[in-house]
This record gives C-alpha cells, structure tokens and sequence, in this order.
C-alpha cells in the first residue's frame, strides 16, 4: 500500500496530531514500510470467516438502572486535574467551527 | 544483602501473618534496596515510601490486634505506571498524563488493597504500553538488571525489573501482545497473561481493549498464582470481565504431570531463532520429558499473519482509546488561542513517536474506505488465528513456545526501525489474538550471561494446569533462584 | 410550494430515554442538577474507565421499537463513532453502526383527513453528549465551559425513510411520534429541555422524477412547528436555486429561529470520517423471544387504538377524539373521569368530552397549566358532570361550580352544598316561589293572557332570580303555564 503526504496529513487531521515537516517525513515512510508489511493479511481467504472482537467474550452483560452518586471527594479529584476550569465547568479555547 | 529481599513473596505473606516479620521491615528493606539500587535500573517512576509505610504500618497493626488478615497481607508489590491507584500519580509513562492523579482505584487496586497488599512503586514502561523495551518511555529507559546496557523488555519493563533486581517480591504488569511475558523473560522471572476476561481491566489505561490483561510478575510461579488469586475475577465495572469462578491457582500447583501432553508449534521454531534460545528450549523438553509428559509437534498454521493482523488491531483500538488525552478536562495542554490548534499541538506535542505513529496508522486502517481491508479482514484473520489454537488444543493439553526469539537486545540497538521492533514479539502476540493464557518462565542463560524464558500457552481459563506445569519445571530447575549482580 | 418540485424530507429524532441513570455509567439523568454534580470518572471519560450498559435503557428502546412495529434485532452491537469536540469527554460516542436494535418499522399520521405511512429505517441506542456554554447571561464568553451533566444520557435516535414530502407531513409524523412516545412512557419528549430534538433531511426534485436530490441537513430546530417552518423555508430556498440555474449543495443549515431563515454551516462535501468500529469494551446483546414478549406484553393501548375506542364506546366525534388522544395525560384524564362519572350516571361520555374541550383547555391554557397541573382534578369533573346527568343542578349552576373548582380545587360536592346550589325540584316549594312572583308582575300576567306568550320569560327569570337560580327551569316552567291558565 502507498501513502502519500495528502494521505498522512488526512490522517493527521483526523487524528488531530501535528507533526513537524521532519517528522512528517519519517513518519510518511514509516508508515509505508508497516502498511507493507501488514498488506500481507490480504493473502488470507476470508470468504467464509466471521470476524473476531474479543479472544473470549460474553453477551448481555448489563445493569440496574440504579444511582450511584459519586462522592464529592471524587468529583473534586476529576475537577483537580482540569488544565483550566471556572467555577463549576471546565474552561476550553471557543469552540469554533472545527469539526473535520 | 538483605535476606528478606531473596525471599518469595509467599515466603514473606506467611512470616509477616505468623508475626516473625513485621510488615514495616518487610517493606523497609525493598524500598531502601530500590533507592540503592534503581539509579542504575531506573525500573521506577516513583518509590511510593511513605503511601507504603503507612500501608505496611496498617498491616502490622491489623496482625497485632488479631483482626483477619489478606493473602498477601504486609507483602510488597509494585505496580505498572498504567494502572490507577487513588490519589497518586498515573503517567502511563507519556508526557500528555505527567501530573495526572488518579481519581479512583483500579479493581486490581481495590482487591490488592483488600487483601493487604502493600504498595512500594510505580513502575516505568513504554509510552501507553506501546513498545516491547521500556524505550518508548517519555521519561527515561528501564536497564535489564542483569546487564544494564541491555533493555528488560517491555511494556512492562519497570516491572519486570523491579522484580529482577529484587526491589519488590510481586509487581503488576499489563499485556497487550507479550508486554508481561517479554519482560519477564529478559529479565529472568515469571510474568503471566491470564485468559482474556480473567482479569478486570477496570482502571488500566487502555491501549488495545480487546487485547489488554493485567497479570502478575513474581521470581517463582508460585508467587504469580498467589497474586492471581487475589487478582482474578468477575467484575462489574468490567463488561468483558468473565464470571466465572476462579480456582485457588495455588492448591494444585504440584499435581503429578505424567501423561500430559506438550504441544510444540513447528511455526515457532523457524531458521533463525537465536542458538542459545534454540538450546534452553531443547533442554526445556528434556526435562518435561523426564517428569513424563509427551512432547507432540502441532501447527498453528496461521502464525505468519499474526503481528500483520495484531498491528492492524491494536493500532485500530488505540487510534480511538487515546483520543481522549486532548487537554481538556486532564492532562497536557499546548496553551493556543483556539480550540483546533490546542488540540493538534497538545497531542503532537504530548505524545511520543511510537504513540502517534500507532495512533496514525489505526487512523489510517478505520478512515472512510479501509475498514474491510484492514480491520474487517484482520478480525476475521483472528478467527483463523484462534481456530489454530482450539485444534491444536484438541491434541495437546499444553503448548510450549519460547517467549522471545533473542534475548535481551542492547539499549538503541531496534529503536530506529518499529518494524523490526515489532517483529520481536512473533511468539506473544497470537496469545492475545486466541485471547487464551500464556506465561514465560526463565529457562536458561545466554552465553553472555543473559536470562532466556520458555512461554506456556494453556487452553482458555486453564491457568490452574499452566502454573502447574511451570511449576513442576521449577522444582526441576534453579534459573529462578538466580539472583543479578547489581 | 412551486408545483413543479416535490419536497423529499427525512427526520432524525433524537429522544431522550427515560432511565434514572445514565447508558454506561451509574450517575442520575436529573436535569435541574448544578453544573458537574452528575459526573464520575466513567462519564468524564478518565484513563482506564470502561462503560457497562444499563438494561432499562435497551428495554425501553425496545419497546418503542415495538410500537413502530419494528423488527428487533437478534444481535446488536455497540460501536464507537469517532469525532473530536470537547463535549465528548472520549472523543468518540459509543453508539451503534450496522447493528442496531430495531429496524424496519413504521408510524401512520393523519394528514388532510388522510392517513400517509411513514417508514422507520431504524431505531439506536446512544450517549448524549455534554453541554457547552458560551455565554453567561448576556454576557458572550471568549471561551467555552464544559457541562458533563448530560454526557452518557441515553438517547434513541429515531431515522425515518425519506417518505415525507410537505413539511406538514413532517409536523405530523413528529407530532404522532412524540405522542406515541409519551404513551410508552419512554421519553418525557420535552422539547424545551432538549429531550425530543429533531434533525431533517430534505431535498427537492421535479414532479416525477424518481431520484432524490442533494439534500441538505437542517439542524437546531426546537419545536414541532419551528421543524415545519425551517422546512418551508429550505424547500422555498432550494426551488429558488434550482430556478436560478445554480446548484444545491450537500451542507448542514442551522435553523435561525429569530430571523426565520435556514444559514449554511459548513459544506458536507467532505462528509464527516467518523471512522466507525465495534467498541471493544462491550459484548454483543441477544435478544430471544422471551425477552422481547415480556416486553411487547407491556405495551399500553396506543393512541390510534384508543382512538377508535372513545368514538365507539363513548360516542365521541372524530375532533373531540383526536383532541383527547393526543395527548397521552389528557386522554388519560378524561378515562379517569368517565369512569368517575360512570359510577354515579350512564352516558356521561360525550359531556365529559364537551366539558374539556370547551371549558378545562381553554381555562388550562390561559393559566398556562398542563392537564398534568389541573386545579381541577378529573375525579371532581366527572362528579360535576354526574351531578347535571342526575339534575342536582343546572348546567348553568354547573359552570359556576366550574369556575369555583377551578380557582380553589375544590370538588364539586362542597362548593355545592357550601353555597345552597342544590336544585330545587320540590313541587310545592317551586310553586310557592311562582305564587309569589306571578302576584308581583300583574302587568306581565295580563300581556300573557292577551296572548304575548313570550312575556312568560320574564316570570321564570324572576323566579330564577329569587330561587338564586336553583330553581329546576323545567318545572318552573310547567308550573307557571298551569298558574297561568288558572
């Protein structure tokens, strides 16, 4: 599989990561040689394979619709991480138009 | 040296409950043996010593007044930086979560707490667990104990080392694709990847969630079934959390193994593997033959596809996991004057290579037009992987693999190459991928003096047959009674 | 609307399910609740936090799926829709992709005396995002604050075909569907609190054409009515366009409901790579038959249904039908207050209805009360209403009692009796109030006998006026033509 610069910085903005042109450059290749590498699972029939999410898993595994209220401890410890907060909201830049 | 430090971790759980030890001691003399010791090793993001001063205090004096006391109650244990302990610092070993304090305890936590466990560290991995040396860590990198030029492995290298050098009898590790097992083989000891579901993944940050399991690092394997006792078991907060019951892993760990059946993988033993690995595993089976069991050659025929496919997944999962560490509500901010950019340079800036390129490339693998080509296909290439394991456990009770094709490399020596960093760890991954248990236990010593492991694969929650087996070869051999000089 | 185009329009609802706590995580769903209260480390998205789904959610989900006649799916599957915006604590929504839980269902509206079928494509289940604030009071802030109340409310977004073609058929489907809604109990729907939200999807095409048009995506339409006007107004815009020999784009329009135009947001060329994939934190949900019959067995009697009923058994017209039905608590309230009256009368149906209609919705409405808030309990207006059927008082006497119910709540037997309003159907005392009024108006008797049989009205409203108006009229009347004859 090739990927090209426009291809990375797709990915990049979706990822919302920003490289430095250097890196980028790395990063380009990089991604090249691993994508080449994993280009080999294309080799497998599939066809009649279902595909797996877990190595194990269950199914219907839910709960009560009962509330738990967390302390107020645990609050104030979410709210200490904040990088910027005011009052009882958490602080970020203006939301702009900045979807995709 | 200290003699408590040469003594397992059930050796001490029960010296500490019969009052010979106390746990304040117990605990004194790992942590003043990591501050000797760990500015040489480095396996620690921080020596927790007063949080398990005052933990070790408690246990003492719950012993005193008679109350009941845990399985591993007063008994050191450290723990990968990966996992949330309440009220201390979680870095993930990644700039973007450097001063972030943990909210809550992980459920690990809360049964390690419940049981008396004390804790003397956080330990240093790759960055989010992506990595297979400790290079990947943003802060510093992990020296093997055994020679310090040398990686311990990773992600779990903080641990694995910790062990090594004897600065904590147990330790908590992750594995995602060998990150416990890899470790513990560079570094001599035993490290365990339960069956996925066993274990609660509550409260370990995630990398690959269909992937992850905590498990238990220890010198012996009795010690890792202590700690997966403890460890083990449903959970609530975690929906892929299996309820099932969980075995006392410790009661049959020396049944009798005659008759039991090997399986070894022709795929593992390709051209290539190193001499000295070839040579301990081949001695390996003498002894498992000795002690009657029968070593039968199986096939995982799928093997070949198994990284291709675990890259593909595990890059996907964490594409999306890690999108949270955005600088909002915690972590690393790039202070900008708008929204867009603090994410773009908060993230560029936060992360490390290894973690953007792994976010990138499951970006890439999930954006509009690859799903079937990269994710779809490799979900059902997994279905392939784990038939391999389920008809070859039609043959065999067991399979036996070793857990790394070379021993320990030099520090720098991969770094410059992920991919060939990735390939390194050919023989954990499909583990991760069937989803069933597996461990490596020390098996030998390169001519350099390095330690090698075998890895045990057993059938889906058949830990109590994988620690007997590992066990038997234990009380046939001495590599794990090996101490490094530091 | 230009009769050379048809409108073609899509609704996407999204109602919020009323559950006490949120999809994944135990928190309260409370509205009212101050900023941040509602919040733990699951719905902030904290390192190492897994989701666990509430069962209420899915039961009441489906049970919506059933009353539209919805297919269940056997198997549904939780994935995560990736997109970055900081009211989404983990940068992706867990939501469902290819594996809903109900499809293929259908909802009949009654438009211009008709009745259209509009398809259901399928129902979901989804966690609300956070608030953002961008000013405080009138006061715009140049930065935004995070409100994570709301973050992890369950939602069942609602996608219907693209079988609409005025926006009254929209108005209609939103208005059937928000009632059928409020008769299974699974939403409040209370638009206000943005429990009922509706997106469209609307294009035009020439008359005859089969294929659809590039459609735009309206959004932040807050009413029923707002919906159908920005609906108006987009067609109106597209068929100018299209007039003018340009070109609909593919967009998303916000609604502005001050200026009454539709503003274009961003072009949806480039549609969003929301880069879907099954979430690995949650397992597959399987629904059998038991599950779903328990459920299908609960359903209450449905607007439609409960319609036809009140016109067959109570004999009400098609209009006070409709009216009643519409609203769930209204429809209720009215049952309540049959059944009330049925007790104490026969054939109370169609009064009762009259009484709402004409009466209670209007004085409601000026009040601005909902049934809910009636002063004026349904029991105590079924009981006014006997009282008429019996003749205890008149219905005029019946309109004061109205007014005093309605102002104090007070039932209808006591503001009867406190006041003396009980009908005076007494022979002999009704003949002495005409004695005496018939000996006060001799110039009024002598019109009568000279044959001015009108004159007789000024009698009985003087016998009215000195029985206080509870006089029985009919008897006041029969009796006066016998005085008068004499």
């Amino acid at each position: 599989m090739k990927i090209s610069k426009k291809d990375v910085d797709y990915v990049a903005a979706l990822a919302r990561l920003e490289f430095e042109q250097k890196e980028e450059e790395k990063l380009t290749e990089q991604l090249a040689s691993i994508l080449g590498y994993v280009d080999k699972i294309k080799e497998v029939d599939t066809s009649k394979i279902e595909p797996t999410s877990h190595g194990f898993s269950g199914e219907n595994v839910w709960r009560e619709d009962t509330v738990v209220k967390s302390s107020e401890q645990t609050i104030e410890s979410i709210f200490k991480n904040a990088p910027a907060k005011d009052g009882m909201f958490f602080k970020v830049e203006k939301v702009m138009d900045m979807e995709d | 040296m200290n003699e408590i430090i040469k003594m397992t971790a059930t050796e001490l759980a029960e010296k500490i409950k019969t009052k010979q030890l106390k746990s304040a001691e117990v605990v004194q003399a790992f942590i003043k043996r990591a501050k000797e010791t760990d500015s040489k090793i480095k396996a620690y993001m921080e020596i927790t010593e007063e949080y398990a001063m005052a933990q070790a205090k408690a246990s003492d004096e719950k012993i005193a007044s008679g109350k009941e006391t845990g399985a591993l109650e007063g008994v050191p244990i450290a723990i990968k930086d990966n996992i949330l302990i309440k009220n201390l610092r979680m870095t993930a070993s990644s700039k973007i979560l450097e001063n972030y304090i943990a909210p809550y305890d992980a459920t690990v936590i809360e049964k390690l707490k419940n049981s008396g466990a004390v804790f003397v560290g956080k330990t240093n991995l790759d960055e989010f667990a992506m990595g297979s040396s400790t290079e990947n860590s943003a802060f510093f990198t992990t020296k093997n104990p055994w020679d310090t030029e040398r990686i311990p492995g990773g992600s779990s290298g903080g641990s694995a080392s910790a062990v090594g050098a004897m600065t904590a009898p147990l330790a908590l590790g992750t594995d995602t694709g060998g990150s416990i097992r890899q470790p513990a083989s560079c570094c001599g000891i035993v490290g365990v990847k339960p069956t996925y579901g066993r274990v609660s993944r509550f409260g370990a940050v995630a990398f690959a969630s269909s992937l992850d399991q905590i498990g238990p690092m220890s010198k012996t394997v009795e010690d890792s079934a202590l700690l997966l006792n403890v460890i083990a078991g449903y959970d609530k907060k975690d929906s892929t959390s299996i309820n099932k019951e969980v075995p006392d892993y410790v009661k049959n760990i020396n049944k009798d193994l005659k008759g039991l059946k090997i399986g070894l993988p022709k795929e593992y033993f390709i051209d290539g593997l190193d001499t000295d690995v070839k040579k301990s595993i081949d001695e390996t089976i003498k002894i498992y033959k000795s002690l009657g069991c029968d070593i039968v050659e199986i096939s995982l025929p799928h093997t070949d596809y198994a990284i291709a496919v675990y890259y593909i997944i595990c890059c996907s999962e964490a594409s999306a996991n890690l999108a949270r560490y955005d600088g909002v509500r915690y972590g690393f901010r790039a202070e900008c004057d708008n929204l867009s950019d603090e994410y773009k340079k908060s993230r560029g800036q936060g992360f490390g290579p290894e973690v953007k390129r792994r976010i990138m490339l499951g970006t890439y693998a999930l954006s509009a037009g690859y799903y079937d080509a990269y994710y779809g296909k490799a979900q059902k290439v997994r279905t392939l992987i784990k038939q391999d394991f389920e008809k070859a456990y039609e043959k065999v009770d067991i399979i036996m693999t070793p857990s790394a094709p070379t021993p320990a490399f030099k520090i720098g020596e991969k770094s410059s190459d992920p991919l060939q960093m990735y390939l390194s760890d050919i023989f954990t991954i499909s583990c991760n991928l069937a989803g069933v248990a597996g461990m490596s236990v020390p098996c030998g010593f390169s001519k350099e003096g390095i330690p090698l492991g075998m890895q045990l694969l057993s059938k889906y929650f058949d830990e109590e047959k994988m620690f007997n087996v590992a066990y038997k070869y234990q009380q046939a051999t001495d590599f794990h009674k090996q101490f490094p000089r530091i | 609307m230009n009769a050379k185009y048809e409108a073609v329009i899509g609704l996407e609802v999204h109602s919020q399910i009323k559950t006490d706590t949120k999809v994944f995580c135990n928190c309260s769903t409370d509205f009212h609740s101050q900023p941040n209260t509602n919040i733990c480390p699951v719905c902030t998205g904290q390192p190492g936090v897994l989701p666990v789904l509430n069962k209420k959610a899915v039961e009441l989900l489906v049970r919506t799926g059933l009353a539209l006649e919805c297919r269940i799916n056997k198997k549904s599957v939780f994935a995560r829709k990736q997109y970055f915006y900081p009211d989404l604590p983990k940068n992706y929504q867990i939501s469902q992709y290819d594996l809903p839980f109900a499809e293929h269902g259908k909802l009949n509206i009654s438009v211009d005396g008709g009745v259209k079928t509009i398809g259901i494509t399928r129902i979901h289940l989804e966690e609300d995002a956070g608030k953002l604030v961008h000013d405080i009071g009138m006061k715009k802030l140049d930065y935004s604050l995070a409100d994570y109340n709301r973050t992890g409310i369950p939602l069942m977004e609602i996608v219907s075909e693209p079988d609409m073609r005025t926006p009254q058929d929209a108005a209609a489907y939103l208005t059937a569907l928000k009632s059928l809604i409020e008769y299974l109990e699974t939403s409040d729907c209370n638009m206000e609190e943005g429990k009922f939200r509706c997106d469209a999807n609307v294009s035009i095409r020439p008359v005859g054409q089969k294929e659809f048009g590039t459609k735009a995506e309206l959004k932040n339409m807050n009413t029923i009515s707002g919906v159908e006007e920005a609906l108006v107004y987009e067609i109106q815009r597209q068929i100018e366009v299209v007039e003018n020999g340009g070109k609909i784009v593919q967009e998303t329009r916000t609604w502005d409901p001050d200026e009454k135009v539709t503003k274009s947001m961003r072009s949806k060329e480039n549609a969003h790579d929301y880069r879907y994939f099954p979430d690995p934190d949650l397992v597959p949900v399987i629904l059998d038959d038991d599950f779903i019959n328990k459920i299908k067995k609960d359903i209450p009697e449905l607007p439609e249904k409960r319609k036809q009923r009140l016109i067959s058994e109570c004999g009400l017209s098609q209009y006070d039908a409709n009216v009643i039905i519409s609203d769930k608590a209204l429809a209720d309230y009215y049952e309540t207050a049959l059944e009330t009256a049925s007790k104490q009368s026969d054939n109370s149906g169609k009064q009762i209805a009259n009484w709402i209609t004409t009466e209670l919705l209007g004085k409601l409405n000026s009040a601005k009360l909902t049934i809910k808030e009636s002063p004026v309990k349904a029991e105590n207006l079924g009981t006014l209403v006997a009282l008429i059927i019996k003749g205890t008082i008149s219905g005029k006497i019946a309109k004061m009692v109205f007014e005093d119910m309605f102002n104090d709540g007070k039932d209808p037997d006591t503001v009867v009796k406190e006041k003396g309003l009980v009908q005076i159907s007494d022979e002999g005392a009704i003949v002495a109030i005409c004695k005496e009024a018939v000996a006060e108006s001799p110039k009024i008797v002598e019109e009568y006998k000279a044959g001015k049989e009108r004159a007789i009205g000024a009698i009985v409203g003087l016998v009215m006026k000195k029985s206080k108006g509870k006089a029985n009229p009919q008897m006041v009347n029969k009796i006066l033509i016998d005085l008068l004859k004499q």
